[in-house]
Parts: structure tokens; sequence; C-alpha cells
């Protein structure tokens, strides 16, 4: 039996980017908040430090910040027809643990969806009409509009210090920003970063090209910066280690670096890290959750009760832990009932590598230093005569020069030997990628269940992804890639190579930790496992956060999105659920 | 605190007795002795680590030898809980216990002294508001003849002036404030001055900088390189309010003062404490602005060569630092101390800037201990001391050694404890 622990009013399963957001919101509100991590505590110093972090064998190539499959992992399947196998060594996607989730490795990315991205259905009917939907394909609105979420983006960027520069500001379009991006209520709080060379090349490419390229929004400080809470970040050192490293000088926007200098020195939070959640609780009448079941780091059972329990790890955790809990009625792909494991989507990424003459001193970079054209994302270029929905941006990022991952070599060079050296040295300075980064709709037969078979550390089954590109990607997918390659050729490379994706998705290959959905968000909960406020429809005081309440994935990096979302729950739980504890919407 | 006061004001006006009015003036007696004990810092002596606060047995080494703070929470038996105000008004100014006992002058008695007998009596009101805690302090060890707390009275003879503070005439009452803080209570120059073979403050030398806990706490004077003679009273508070500020950050053990006093003190109490000193005078001749020094040119490429692997990232090739977030190193006081010892501890055990409510980021340098040799620290401090127009003596070898040995001692220490 597990040892009863005394209650809390709202129990974070999770302690990355959306727990600590809203750690910070509920306790600021005067609740008493406890968040459960099953990793450990770190912080810029001692566990970021230079030049201990910047190793690239220990944290990109042995993973020592990722999620580890001997204690948790996914089965897969590329369809119902095949038996899905343990991912052993994580590929695709890179889940994070510890404190700070993958908010710590990431490369601060920061976008914001299109407003027709959060009523992708209802725009794609109204522009091309029902029909244009292809078969099998489930894409939905979000119940949640662009406009709804502005204020939430803004608080998010002001909250990393995004460095950027507006596109559209209040509906006015501006020379320098996106112009294709939603309107804004007012800049970026830093400019963008300084440029890369490579960044240059791509500019002017783009331009020459016809595109309308920018400087992509980078949660990576250009200068000092003391965020809303007064939290402090000094600037990038361009240093080249955003990516799978945490940041040793408080320049990436991460948890540790934006909220939790002030969440932790609340008395009325508090924070048990080693500690995994295998089970939430309901009680009898399965409408009301009464806490958590976890496992400390001694193997010892706790539970936890709470008034208010918010899901908030990784996307695929928060499913997995639903699916676990029994909590909703699983997706059945034979009779299309059920909204638990449904619309499961990701990315679609392509890329074209340049040679160029230029000497582009690639190491020296940022996460999120890119120049990106988002000309063909979304819905902002007419879809019609191509007969697909969705899009990607097109970027060039200078993330950084790393030795053993990071460079590009031409098509045909021996994968070792003096051949190899030699072209190594002839393009390690002169290389850069285009990255064609698409959405990825939602369709009948990609979701997520239990697997039969495979368990976990803790003796529960593993979750189960059963998921295949489509055509509607796949031609996507070409379409953009070979805009990508008018841009690439407009750099007068010496060579150039496209890398289009080819055969089935494989979980091999490491793509992009962008897997959204399988209790997505909705206006109906016949096809949602949440409502637009994020709260469970049937027991509302469950409310599941990141990116698998996504109904369908964008073009776009997600965690922009997911902070806005988190921000817009926070909003709602303030506000109206606490004075009148019960469903937000009426089902 | 403000809305505390607020409360029991109503509730006295509902009961409308006496006996309430009386409560209200005990409870605001209590609240100034509680702020009076964060001026005092009493908190961090009389804590040990991952112990009850004020509770007493933290450690406090001592060049003679080990002693062991009082539990101050009202424990009749173990702590102060059998004491009378005149019995703790005694101890606080006289250094004598009940019983007759000589209190050993780590207690900062020749300071507190100063206060007046209203504020003793205030910090006792609050103390007595502690959960007692039952907690036996270990005895000091001394060698003798020093174990022998008789001589305590010879010491008090030569080295010790009973009394009040009394205002100076002719200063603004706010210089007399902050001269009432600083010298009393607040104790600064416990730490920031030189000491006698005694470890008795050398008067003549008040706040010219002095070691405490392997640091060496920097000169409070105008000296316009080691001194506050470039800080203004405004970057006075901001430092102790937040702690830092565009010239210096906290960090060793003024990184624990700011945070657990300072921080918590009125803005009008520390622009008192700033007033009073920015007007203390520099010490001797001030520096001239770009002494050139006789230094090794090959040490100073070393140095070099080192800050720029080492310390570019955050402090900037141009050692300007990053306004609000890394201090810069050129102009830095701390860098140019005669003794360079704090300097020294920042960079073989790293420094943390404390966390304040103003600027909560715990912004830290990580410890280069590990990989850079004595003379490779020594290099670099060198040269640090002699780059973007600072001018200091070189640092030698065997300071670095010194140190290095006193910080892993204290980890030594700390990894025993935290078992």
């Amino acid at each position: 039996m597990p040892t009863k622990l005394p209650p809390v009013d709202v129990l974070l399963v999770g302690f990355g980017w959306t727990a600590a957001i809203l750690g910070e919101e509920l306790a600021q509100a005067g609740l008493e908040v406890l968040a459960l991590e099953r990793g450990q505590f770190r912080d810029t110093v001692p566990d970021f430090a230079m030049p201990q972090i910047q190793d690239e064998l220990r944290y990109a190539v042995r993973h020592e910040m990722f999620q580890e499959p001997a204690r948790q992992t996914i089965t897969f399947r590329n369809n119902h027809a095949q038996t899905a196998l343990p991912m052993r060594r994580l590929g695709s996607f890179n889940p994070g643990t510890g404190v700070g989730g993958a908010g710590v490795h990431w490369n601060g990315q920061h976008w914001r969806f299109l407003p027709n991205d959060f009523r992708q259905r209802s725009h794609v009917e109204e522009r091309y009409g029902a029909d244009f939907i292809p078969e099998g394909m489930t894409i939905q609105d979000w119940g949640v509009t662009y406009e709804e979420l502005e204020p939430h983006f803004d608080r998010f960027e002001y909250l990393c210090g995004t460095s950027g520069v507006a596109g559209n500001l209040n509906g006015e379009i501006t020379a320098q920003g996106n112009p294709f991006e939603g309107p804004r209520s007012r800049d970026y709080p830093n400019p963008p970063l300084e440029r890369s060379l490579g960044t240059l090349l791509f500019d002017k490419a783009a331009r020459e090209a016809g595109f309308h390229p920018f400087p992509a929004p980078a949660s990576n400080t250009s200068r000092p910066y003391r965020n809303p809470l007064g939290v402090q970040m000094g600037k990038c050192t361009y240093c080249g280690y955003c990516e799978w490293f945490g940041c040793a000088n408080y320049s990436k926007s991460t948890p540790q670096t934006t909220i939790l200098p002030v969440l932790l020195n609340r008395s009325n939070f508090s924070l048990r890290t080693n500690c995994n959640v295998t089970r939430i609780k309901l009680d009898r009448s399965g409408k009301r959750a009464t806490g958590a079941i976890y496992v400390d780091s001694s193997g010892e059972e706790h539970e936890q009760p709470a008034d208010l329990v918010i899901l908030s790890a990784y996307a695929t955790h928060n499913v997995h832990l639903l699916l676990l809990s029994g909590i909703g009625e699983v997706y059945d792909p034979k009779t299309r009932s059920g909204t638990l494991g449904r619309n499961y989507a990701y990315q679609m990424v392509s890329g074209v590598d340049v040679f160029v003459e230029e000497n582009l001193n690639p190491f020296m970079g940022a996460g999120a230093l890119g120049q990106a054209i988002d000309d063909f994302n979304g819905d902002n270029f007419d879809h019609g005569p191509h007969g697909f929905i969705g899009g990607a941006y097109v970027a060039l990022w200078t993330t950084g020069g790393r030795p053993i991952l990071q460079h590009q070599l031409p098509q045909g060079t021996p994968e070792w030997g003096s051949a190899w050296k030699q072209a190594m040295a002839e393009n390690y300075l002169r290389s850069a990628s285009l990255s064609v980064h698409g959405s990825v709709m939602s369709y009948n037969d990609a979701h997520l269940d239990l697997d039969p078979t495979y368990r976990d550390a803790y003796g529960d089954p593993l979750m189960r992804l059963t998921f295949d590109f489509h055509d509607n990607e796949r031609r996507m997918s070409r379409f953009v890639t070979a805009r990508a390659e008018e841009i690439a050729r407009a750099m007068r490379p010496r060579s150039y190579t496209v890398n289009q994706r080819q055969g089935p998705y494989s979980i091999v290959p490491y793509q992009t930790t962008h897997n959204t959905g399988g209790a997505v968000m909705g206006d109906d909960p016949s096809t949602s496992v949440v409502n637009r406020y994020l709260q469970h429809w049937d027991v509302p005081n469950l409310f599941v956060m990141g990116a698998c309440v996504f109904p369908q994935n964008a073009g776009y990096n997600p965690t922009g999105t997911v902070g806005a979302l988190t921000y817009w729950a926070a909003e709602a739980i303030k506000t109206r659920y606490l004075k009148n504890p019960g469903p937000l919407v009426d089902a | 605190m403000r809305a505390g006061l607020t409360v029991l004001a109503g509730a006295a006006v509902l009961t409308g007795t006496a006996a309430g009015l009386a409560q209200e003036a005990g409870f605001s007696d209590i609240e100034r002795g509680r702020y009076l004990a964060r001026v005092g810092d009493c908190v961090a002596c009389h804590t040990a680590e991952g112990g009850e606060p004020f509770a007493g047995n933290r450690p406090i080494p001592t060049p003679f030898g080990t002693l062991y703070s009082a539990n101050i929470t009202p424990d009749r038996e173990t702590g102060i809980g059998g004491w009378s105000d005149a019995e703790f008004e005694r101890a606080m100014t006289q250094g004598m216990a009940p019983g007759g006992k000589r209190l050993y002058p780590a207690f900062p008695y020749p300071f507190f002294t100063k206060a007046t007998r209203d504020d003793i009596r205030a910090i006792k009101a609050w103390l007595d508001t502690l959960e007692p805690v039952r907690q036996e302090v270990d005895p000091p060890e001394l060698p003798w003849p020093l174990s022998w707390r008789a001589l305590l009275a010879g010491w008090n003879a030569l080295f010790f002036e009973e009394g009040v503070f009394t205002p100076v005439p002719g200063k603004s009452a706010e210089w007399n404030r902050g001269a009432y803080l600083v010298e009393g209570l607040g104790h600064c120059a416990a730490c920031h001055s030189p000491k006698n073979l005694a470890g008795a403050v050398e008067l003549d030398e008040a706040f010219e900088g002095g070691f405490g806990e392997g640091w060496f706490a920097p000169d409070l004077t105008g000296d316009l390189r080691e001194g506050l003679g470039e800080w203004s009273v405004e970057d006075i508070v901001e430092y102790l309010k937040t702690g830092s500020n565009r010239f210096s950050s906290a960090g060793g053990p003024m990184a624990e003062v700011v945070e657990r006093s300072t921080q918590h003190l009125t803005r009008e109490d520390l622009r008192a404490m700033a007033v009073y000193l920015e007007d203390l005078p520099a010490a001797e001749e001030v520096a001239e602005p770009g002494d050139v020094r006789d230094l090794d040119e090959l040490l100073m490429a070393e140095g070099e060569a080192l800050f720029v692997d080492n310390c570019t990232g955050c402090h900037l090739m141009s050692g300007e630092g990053q306004e609000g977030v890394f201090p810069a190193l050129a102009g830095s006081s701390v860098l140019q101390q005669e003794e360079p010892h704090s300097a020294i501890q920042i960079v073989l055990g790293g420094a943390e800037k404390p966390s304040t409510e103003a600027k909560p980021t715990p912004l830290a340098m990580p410890a280069l201990g590990w990989k850079l040799d004595d003379d490779e620290v020594a290099a670099l401090l060198t040269y640090l001391r002699n780059a973007f127009g600072n001018s200091a003596s070189p640092v030698e070898h065997s300071t670095v050694t010194d140190v290095r040995s006193i910080i892993e001692e204290r980890e030594g220490t700390a990894a025993l404890a935290s078992e």
C-alpha cells in the first residue's frame, strides 16, 4: 500500500516549462503547489558550467540529458499490420528528464503558430471547400483562436526575453520581420541576435528568389535582460552548444533562467525530484481526480492527494499517464470511437545542404540563430493548384559546428579515410544546411495506445505509437523543399545536396522532438480529450498541458505555442476555475 | 509586516481595553526587534548548517580556534529562555553572560554596545517569541590559556569601550542614523577592518578592509581603487538592497549578509548607512589611476591568455561585464584590494550572487580551481589586477596555495556535514 501524504491544492506532474509557468502563476495566486519530477535537480551552476557542458560525446551522442529508454520508452509500428517493437535507443526524438525538462536542452526556436493554424479545418473548408480534405485526414479546429492567445504568446516571449523583430505589429507589416505572422501587440523584448555569415547569405539568396526572409525568433538573449519576474539573463556568447546542452551563460530561456529563481523561493511551492508518477487516481465516480501515485528513488510508493491535478510532463508522457490511469475512452481506429490517443502528429522535415565558397565559421552559433522564410508555411500561399494541406518554413540555422555530429559533406564522400578527411577539411567551414520544417496533419490511423507486450521499469505497459507519413505531407515536403532548393541555388554554392525524406517514417534517425496530439483540445468532447481551456472533459479537476493537446501539428517548433496555451489555461484556472471549480465548458 | 500591524490595530480598537493597547505596544517592540535582528544578521552566526534558526552551535572559525555560537532561542536550559532583560542587555553591551561568564569577542559585543538599550530590549522581546529549541552548544576549542575566560577582562581593558553611540554634532540626522547602524548592530567593521594580534579591530584603520572566513572583506573607505570612492549613495543602496550594482555583485560571506540582512532593511536605513560610508575618508593617499607597476611581461601574457579562455564569455573582452548581470572586472575594487584573497576565492571556488527579492536570480560563477593550478591563478589575477586600467600588486603563488587550502578545508567540512 502506498503511504498517503498530506494533501496539496495543486499537483503538477513533471517539472519542465509548463509546470514552471503554472507553478509560478498558481503559487503567486496563493495556492499550495507541489511539483513531482521524475529526474534530478539541476541548475546553471554547477550542472551546466563550462567547459564540462560543452561535451558533445556526453550529451549529444550519449544522451545524458534525455529520457533513459531503460526506464521508459515507447513501442513503435508504422501501421496496424505490423507488431510494434520497443525503441531501445532514442532516435527520432529526444524527450528530456530532470528539472526544466526538455526546456533545458532545446534550441530556443520560439515561434507562434499562424492564426489560421488554430482554425485548421474551418479555414481549409472556407477557402478550398470540404472536399479538399483527403479521406482519413482528421484535422480539426483548436477551440481557441490566435486572437485569444495573443496576450499569452506575448507573455511567454517577454518571460523568455525572445530576440527577434516584429513582422506584423498590430496589423502593420514591417520591413524586417516575418510579414506572414499573426498580428502581435508589441515587438519582441530583445532585438535579433547578431547575424552569422550563413544567415546573411541565406537572406540575400531568398530575396533574390523572391521570398521574404527575416531573423527567426530566438529565445537566446541578444543582450542582458531582466524579465517581468525580475529574473536576469546574460547575453548569448554564440558558443554553439544549445541543442542537447544546458546553457552555461544564463542566455538560453529555460525554466531555470526565467522562472525558478522566483518560484523556488516561494514558501507555498515545493518540488520533489526523483519521483515518478505512475497513476492519476480518480474517486469512485470517475469524475474527480483525487491525486497521484508516485514511486520515489528508493522504490517506495506514495499517494499524493490534491484538489487540482495538472499533467505537465512531456506530450507523450501525459498521454501515457492518462492511458495507464484509465481516464477517458481510448481511441479505436477500427470504430473511430474514443478520443484518448487520437490525432497523434509529428513534423515533416527535410533539408538542402549547401557547400559554398565563403568561410562561414559555423562554430559561432546559437540554437535559434537563423534566417527563415515563411512564404510557404501554413496557408500563406494558395494551395489550390497543389492539392495538399499545410506547409513549412525554410531556414538556415547557424546552431553550431560541433565536431562529431554537426557537419555536412558533399554527396558521394567516403565515410572514412583520407578522402573523408580531405573533404572535411575543405567543407567544415564552408557548408551550411537549409532546413524545411513542415507540418503534419492528423489522420485516423495515427494514434497512441498501450502496448500489449512490452513494459517499463515500473512494470507498466509501454505506450505504443502507430504512425506513418501520408501522401499529403510528402507532397507538401517535396513542394517546399523545391523552394529551398531555389534558395540554395541563389546562394551560388560549389554544390548542394537535397535530402528529401524517403520511404516510411523511421524512428531511428533523429528528426525533431515535436511529438503532438493524443490528448487533443477542442470544442467537441467526441473528438477531443480536453476543452479549450485544457481541462479534461470527463474530470474537471484534471488539466493537461503540452503539445499533446495540438489537434494536428503546424509547420513550426511547438514551444512558443505550448507556452502560450499554458498561460491561457493558467488564466482560466485563476480567474474562473478557482472561483467555481467545475467544468469551464459544458459538454 | 504592515498588514499585520493594521490588523492588530483594528483588534485593539475592537476590544477597546487597556490590555489591548498594551499588547499593541508589545507588538510594535517585537516587530522592531525582528527588524533590528535583521540589521545585526543574528541568524547568520546563530544557525548551524541544516540546524534550526537561532539555535546556535554553528562553528565560528577564528585565528585562535573554533568557537560555537550560542543558542539564542528561549529554551530555558540550552538557550536564553532563563535570561532576564537586564542579563541579555549585559551580554550585548558588556560581553558578559549570566553568572559573570565572559563571552569571547567573536560575539560582536564591542559593536552591539553602541545600540540603544531600547533597541536591545526590542531584540530580546522578539527573540522571546521564537519557538524554544533544545540545542546544546559545544564548548570552545581553544588552546590554554585562551580557554581561560578570565583573560577576557584584560582584553576588554585594552580593546573594549562600553557605551551607547552618541550622535556627532554637526552631522545630519541621516548620517548619524547610518553611523549608528554601521558602527553598532550592523557591525560592518568586524569584517571590513584589519585586526590586531588579539583579534581586535585596529581602530585607526577601521573600514580599510580585513580578513574574515578566508575572504578579504574590501575597503569601504573613499579610496578610488579599493574602496567606495567611485560609488554613489544610490550605488551602495542598490548593492545592499539587491545584491549587485553597476560595479559589483556580492559574493562569498557578503552574499549571505545581503540575502539575510541588508535586503530586508528599509531604503531609508540603507540610505543612511550609505551616507555614512560615503563620508569615510580614504585611508591613505588615493592611488593615482593608471599606476604602472613593474610586471613580468610573460606572466601578464599568460594571464591574458587565461582571461580570454576562461572569463570573456560573461565578463567580455573589454572586462566591462554585462550591466545588471555579470560584474565588471575593469575598475573592480574586489580585484584591486591590497590583499587578493577574495579574488582568489572567487576564481578557485566560484561565487554566487545572493537571491534577493529585487533580483532573484542567484547568478553564479563556476569554480575554476579544478582546472587552473596555483601558478595559473596567480598569473590570471596578476593580469586582471593590472588590465583595463586596474592597478594592484602581483599575486603570489603562495597566496593562492593558502587560499586553496582554506577552501579545501571548508569544503571538506561541508562534505562531512552533509553526510
